[in-house]
């Protein structure tokens, strides 16, 4: 199947507040049709929604409990997904175990649905790792902070992958997509557009998907764009399609028809998840500097848990035990993710010259015996350490 | 054993690491049909397809982003970065991306790759295309930096380069590009890449250079010698890690130590290798470490760069202010 005309097919009547794009499963939970993506998720069964439902679940229960974590001293930061879970379930069960993932620093969710254990996601915001998952192990990179340089990484592993010959063989389990994320603050970075264009020129099997949350940091989309985001990608010669960001069904089919529009060799295509950031961009950050309450408030009403739940509850897809069961998990988890952050152990002080490079260099053991010898100077219980001691003791180290 | 220039040279290397691995690639602007600006790829796309030889997007943080992406499916992409003042918009990428994926991986991820820049003077270029960046890169951990200054160690090192697993940059000196020497393409390289060389042996003074200055250093110890003045000459070829082993040995002999770079003075390769040598050395050394390079302005318009280019008078200059101590 493919995708040819850029920018969402006819749907269905939508509320007049929001923009044009598909949507499978409006905020009331009510499934509306869509002729050019409903055979998509035509296999979808209730129990596969269910599963939709505990993912959306899952990944909040991680991101409230990494946010507690981080009030409780435990992580030097957390960078929340509040409200944009429907996007990353609905894209990241979309993807095969071939596919790759070049995930930004906020795709929990992403991570969640490729199996990442939540516990390793915390390691880089408690400060003790920069990334501790093996990203071969799930096929689900390093996070990326520098805003739009994972693209290109995307796009060369593409290029990788067409190198391969893992595209367009008509044989499900090689053909292979990466899919780059990115937020709407990152469309004008420098790379996300080189990115673009090496994707197109090339044809690479990339699907780029954009979770436009509304805001970078403070800036709100009008500081980045004048025209919707995917039809940025007409310009570049591919199709881009916007999609309801906080519909999970939505957001399966269409990243479903993009991957495999990808692997089938026919390139890359962009996707506008639009949703919106209810948290803070990071726990650092203060929203209500720039933003009116009422605009989250406003979201609220389209929360991408409640209208899978209603939609459950209405068509009998699930029963109270079911949510019941969904509620135990999460607690479970976030036990979980508690027991695990606090046991994280603090790199020892001379690892940090460990794989500068493949092989150690000369300059740089010396530079680690150096640090060795010296720490090892205070163990000896000399004056050295006393003085140092009864200095911060006396609180003149603290001021 | 051939006769051939230093950039026919890098080019025989390129092939030889193309036939012996069909990982690697070589990627940039006007790399393919054009085989680069200074011909350095000549004919390898004819011989090795488009797909190992692409004529890229005309981008620099593309090239290395997307070379960045190939070296995690498995490729070893060999980067050409047309001029050295071209490589600033992929610095973002080399720097924060390239340098730091093996580390921050905690070492589950490589990305071997090669990133080729002609750099220097000397050739009458117009702004942006004669320019030594360096000492940028040789300030960032997780790569290596290497320059080579002949035929026979470009032919060797752009191949060591390839089959390394961390990223190298690597210069080429522009002018010298043309310079002919022999080169026995058989057999192994006589120097790990990482490997200064003792290219001229001396007693008064050690001089240390890399790239297109190692020429304009010999050039000067032919000329002192006949003024009866023995000037050692360190090629140092790697930049980062700096292998200045061969250079200790040497100040503690010569008690003098010049080293000469095109690029800035301040805070360039010369103001590590002054450090290294007066911690190392300090008592063994008659004079202070002098340094002879490029002022610390933008390079200048070409009608003045021989001026602002160190040559043999400077290199002389710099050796008697050494002795005269």
């Amino acid at each position: 199947m493919t995708v040819e005309t850029a920018g969402p097919a006819a749907t269905a009547p939508q509320a007049q507040d929001e923009p044009e794009f598909v949507q499978l499963l409006t905020p009331e939970g009510e499934r509306v049709s869509n002729p050019g993506y409903d055979h998509l998720v035509a296999d979808v069964t209730d129990d596969d929604v269910r599963g939709l439902y505990r993912d959306l679940v899952l990944a909040r229960r991680v991101d409230t409990e990494a946010v507690a974590l981080q009030r409780h001293g435990e992580l030097g930061l957390w960078a929340s997904l509040l409200g944009q879970e429907a996007a990353q379930v609905g894209s990241g069960r979309a993807l095969r175990p071939q596919d790759h993932v070049f995930p930004t620093y906020r795709e929990h969710g992403v991570a969640w649905c490729r199996g990442v254990d939540p516990g390793l996601l915390l390691g880089l915001f408690r400060g003790v790792d920069q990334g501790s998952w093996d990203p071969h192990e799930n096929n689900f990179h390093l996070y990326t902070i520098v805003i739009g340089a994972q693209t290109l990484h995307a796009t060369g592993y593409a290029m990788g992958v067409q190198r391969d010959g893992a595209v367009g063989t008509g044989d499900a389990d090689r053909d292979t997509a990466v899919i780059a994320y990115f937020g709407d603050g990152a469309t004008s970075q420098g790379d996300v557009n080189e990115a673009f264009i090496w994707a197109s020129v090339l044809n690479a099997p990339v699907v780029f998907f954009c979770q436009n949350n509304q805001w970078a940091i403070s800036e709100p989309l009008e500081r980045q764009t004048r025209i919707p985001l995917y039809r940025r990608a007409a310009g570049f010669g591919f199709p881009g399609v916007r999609v309801d960001g906080n519909d999970v069904l939505a957001c399966l089919a269409v990243t479903r028809a993009a991957l495999q529009r990808a692997r089938d060799g026919e390139g890359p295509t962009m996707i506008e998840a639009f949703t919106y950031r209810m948290g803070a961009h990071t726990t650092t950050d203060d929203p209500t500097r720039y933003r009116l309450a009422a605009d989250l408030e406003h979201w609220k009403l389209k929360d991408p848990i409640e209208r899978v739940k209603a939609y459950l509850t209405r068509g009998g897809g699930a029963d109270h035990e079911f949510f019941e069961s969904v509620e135990a998990e999460a607690e479970a988890l976030a036990e979980h993710l508690r027991e695990y952050c606090r046991s994280l152990p603090d790199p020892s002080p001379t690892s940090i010259f460990d794989h500068v490079y493949v092989e150690p260099t000369p300059p740089l053991v010396a530079q680690r015996d150096e640090l060795a010898s010296y720490l090892s100077s205070f163990d000896l219980g000399g004056e050295e350490s006393l003085g140092r001691d009864s200095f911060a003791d006396s609180g003149e180290g603290h001021r | 054993m051939t006769t051939m220039a230093l950039g026919k040279a890098i080019n025989a290397g390129l092939r030889k690491a193309m036939e012996d691995d069909p990982t690697v690639l070589v990627m940039g602007e006007d790399v393919g049909k054009l085989g680069g600006v200074f011909r350095v790829t000549d004919g390898l796309q004819k011989d090795f397809g488009e797909d190992r030889v692409i004529d890229t997007p005309l981008a620099e943080s593309g090239i290395i982003g997307t070379a960045v992406g190939l070296a995690l499916r498995g490729y070893r992409p060999v980067c050409e970065i047309q001029f050295d003042g071209f490589v600033f918009p992929g610095t973002n990428q080399i720097v924060s991306q390239v340098a730091k994926m093996h580390f921050r991986s905690g070492g589950r991820l490589r990305v071997p790759m090669v990133i080729r820049i002609p750099f220097g003077g000397g050739i009458g270029a117009v702004e942006h295309h004669s320019e030594s960046p360096e000492a940028y890169f040789a300030h960032t951990p997780g790569l290596k930096v290497v320059a080579v200054s002949n035929p026979l160690d470009a032919y060797w090192m752009i191949q060591q380069a390839i089959s390394l697993d961390d990223p190298v940059v690597f210069f080429e000196p522009k002018r010298r590009y043309w310079d002919k020497a022999d080169v026995s393409e058989d057999g192994t390289p006589d120097l790990p890449l990482e490997a200064a060389r003792m290219v001229v042996t001396g007693s008064h003074a050690t001089v240390l250079a890399y790239g297109p200055m190692v020429k304009t250093c010999l050039a000067a110890a032919s000329a002192a010698a006949q003024e009866g003045r023995s000037i050692e000459v360190i090629d140092l070829r790697s930049l980062s890690p700096l292998d200045l082993t061969s250079v200790f040995e040497s100040v503690r002999k010569t008690g003098r130590c010049v080293v000469v770079h095109e690029a800035q003075r301040t805070l360039g390769i010369g103001a590590e290798v002054a450090a290294r040598v007066t911690e190392e050395c300090f008592y063994s050394l008659e004079a202070p470490v002098v340094r002879v390079t490029g002022f610390d302005t933008p390079y200048p318009p070409a009608r003045v760069e021989e001026e602002y280019l160190p040559d043999l008078d400077r290199v002389l200059d710099g050796v008697d202010r050494a002795l005269a101590y």
